[in-house]
């Protein structure tokens, strides 16, 4: 990034100027909104609803907002899509770029510092209404641990224990995952957490999506463990929603 | 006020050449190969931190002989050649042919302008779709590209290295047998005798097709040690002849410069944990080469310390 700001600072997601007062910032770019994450035993999992919006409309049923950072993190973001994306694409170069600079992979604190880095230099967008909140999750190779770090569009950096979600629906999939989220699960558990974290999110906030069992649109979820980054099936999560679909149907509750 | 003496570019070339060749020849060398699944890197090198071989892209390596600070330079050039490329336009848009045109223009510039030329030769190489797809490029200190097919030996005795692995040589090796064939020619150095290197003095590598994004991969340790024990058969030889397989490398034996060079930055103990590699545990090796003898040059002496970075075209 630093080369990058360096000798083509126009790529840089911060150095770009607004068009004065066109129009409102906020509707230049579609919202990507809910992203949960927890730990669990052996590692952290990481997941995000399909949908983007634009104001009252949905821009996208499809989107994807929880990447592969590098081997052992992932990252999801809410917020500005384009911004998001490009942040996305921008961390995992860097820390690609470090990596093979350096031949060893940076810390996680150091991968968590890095990305509060990028985020303050998107301030002036932030202000603007284009604001991007990710949520960085990876396995600590020297603590042995899966860590969550949240983060706030000023590049402040906070880690989270246990679990957390970040976006529109995030109040909804926090209140599910506070229930719901026990000591020593299993990484299969955590994505029937998660699934069920994010159903209850689409089910109250209109700019999360649910999952879509007719065009087969499901919620990303990935897990990071001593193993690397892992996305997990699509179908392993369509069993995971059916079975909360099922538990709902049976419970009869009709609020 | 004195008179420079005229010395005709003729002479000025080959002078800079000679010295270029003969730095290039007191090093160890770095043997690049295709096999059946992708590209094989082998060298000897006893050092875990201080590569001779490494990663530039998904489907790029580079494999260098020579000075360490130079080639090192030329590395991190390269590495930042990619991945701004990626950036701005796409992954697949990086490509071995680019990167060693980039490199061409850096070395060939340097040996023209610089007061002294780069005592490097690398290996750019790339994996394809299928083996018809491979690209190896081989650069010379003078900025000369050669685009070899099959195999590459460069730095040491190339030359005659170079011989023993077209004896050897097929499209169809699997890795164990092309790891097999590259050892025995590393070990087959120092003229008539010929020894055996241990798995813990090797820097093994391979550009694996298969591998879904990054294909590079190092191979140490057990799973080095396994592929080079596995089967004692000696490859057959229907050898398909490359005349520009065997380089311009003198046989100069004794001291290998680079390495000591490299010896006195290697303190700080870097651990050698890429991300594919498997084995995470392990520390880094003191290795002690006492062979050598760290002469007329430091290892960041020069003004071509800035050459290769500033060269490059981003």
């Amino acid at each position: 990034m630093d080369f990058l700001a360096e000798h083509a600072p126009d790529r840089l997601p911060g150095n770009r100027t607004m068009p004065a007062g066109v129009t409102d910032p906020a509707t230049l770019s579609p919202h990507a909104t809910t992203i949960v994450a927890l730990t669990f035993d052996g590692g952290v999992l990481l997941a995000g609803d399909r949908r983007a919006t634009a104001g009252p409309m949905i821009a996208s049923r499809s989107i994807e907002k929880v990447f592969p950072a590098d081997e052992y993190s992932a990252v999801g973001i809410a917020g500005s899509a384009g911004i998001g994306l490009e942040l996305v694409r921008l961390f995992q170069l860097e820390l690609e770029h470090y990596e093979k600079i350096e031949g060893s992979l940076l810390s996680l604190t150091g991968k968590a510092n890095r990305l509060a880095t990028m985020l303050r230099g998107n301030l002036a967008m932030a202000m603007q209404g284009l604001a991007v909140v990710p949520l960085f999750a990876g396995y600590d190779l020297d603590k042995d641990t899966g860590r969550i770090f949240s983060y706030d569009a000023t590049g402040g950096r906070y880690e989270e224990h246990e679990h957390h979600g970040v976006g529109s629906g995030s109040i909804f999939a926090r209140g599910a995952l506070k229930k719901l989220w026990r000591r020593g699960m299993d990484a299969e558990a955590a994505v029937q957490v998660a699934v069920e974290a994010l159903y209850d999110a689409a089910d109250d906030d209109s700019a999360t999506g649910g999952p879509d069992t007719v065009r087969g649109i499901y919620p990303v979820v990935a897990t990071v463990s001593v193993d690397g980054y892992q996305r997990i099936e699509d179908a392993e999560i369509a069993r995971a929603a059916e079975q909360i679909v099922a538990q709902r149907r049976e419970r009869g509750s009709i609020a | 006020m004195n008179m420079p003496f005229y010395v005709s570019p003729e002479q000025l070339m080959k002078d800079r050449a000679d010295f270029a060749r003969k730095g290039i020849a007191r090093g160890r060398s770095v043997v690049v190969l295709a096999y059946d699944g992708g590209i094989a890197f082998a060298t000897e090198n006893p050092s875990r931190a201080l590569h001779k071989i490494s990663e530039i892209y998904d489907r790029i390596a580079f494999a260098a002989v020579g000075k360490y600070n130079e080639f090192e330079n030329l590395r991190v050039a390269g590495v930042r050649y990619a991945d701004m490329r990626g950036y701005s336009y796409d992954r697949s848009d990086v490509t071995a042919r680019g990167l060693a045109n980039a490199y061409a223009q850096t070395l060939g510039t340097v040996f023209i302008t610089e007061s002294k030329p780069l005592e490097v030769e690398i290996v750019v190489a790339e994996v394809g779709a299928d083996a018809a797809d491979d690209q190896i490029y081989r650069l010379t200190y003078d900025g000369t590209v050669a685009d070899e097919h099959g195999f590459v030996v460069m730095g040491g005795q190339a030359e005659q290295l170079g011989r023993r692995v077209k004896e050897g040589w097929r499209a169809d090796l699997t890795l164990g047998e092309a790891l097999r064939l590259a050892v025995a020619a590393l070990g087959s150095g120092d003229g008539s005798s010929s020894r055996t290197i241990e798995a813990a003095q090797l820097e093994v590598a391979v550009l694996e097709r298969d591998r879904p994004r990054r294909a590079f991969r190092r191979l140490t340790r057990q799973v080095l040690a396994d592929l080079l024990a596995d089967g004692a058969e000696a490859p057959s030889d229907d050898a398909k002849p490359d005349p520009e397989a065997a380089g311009e490398g003198e046989t100069a034996p004794g001291a290998a410069l680079d390495e000591a060079a490299v010896d006195e930055i290697i303190d700080e103990t870097t651990t050698d944990v890429t991300a594919t590699d498997e084995t995470t545990e392990e520390t880094a090796t003191d290795e002690s080469p006492t062979e050598e003898s760290p002469t007329e040059e430091k290892p960041d002496e020069g003004p071509e310390a800035s050459g290769p970075t500033s060269g490059t075209d981003h």
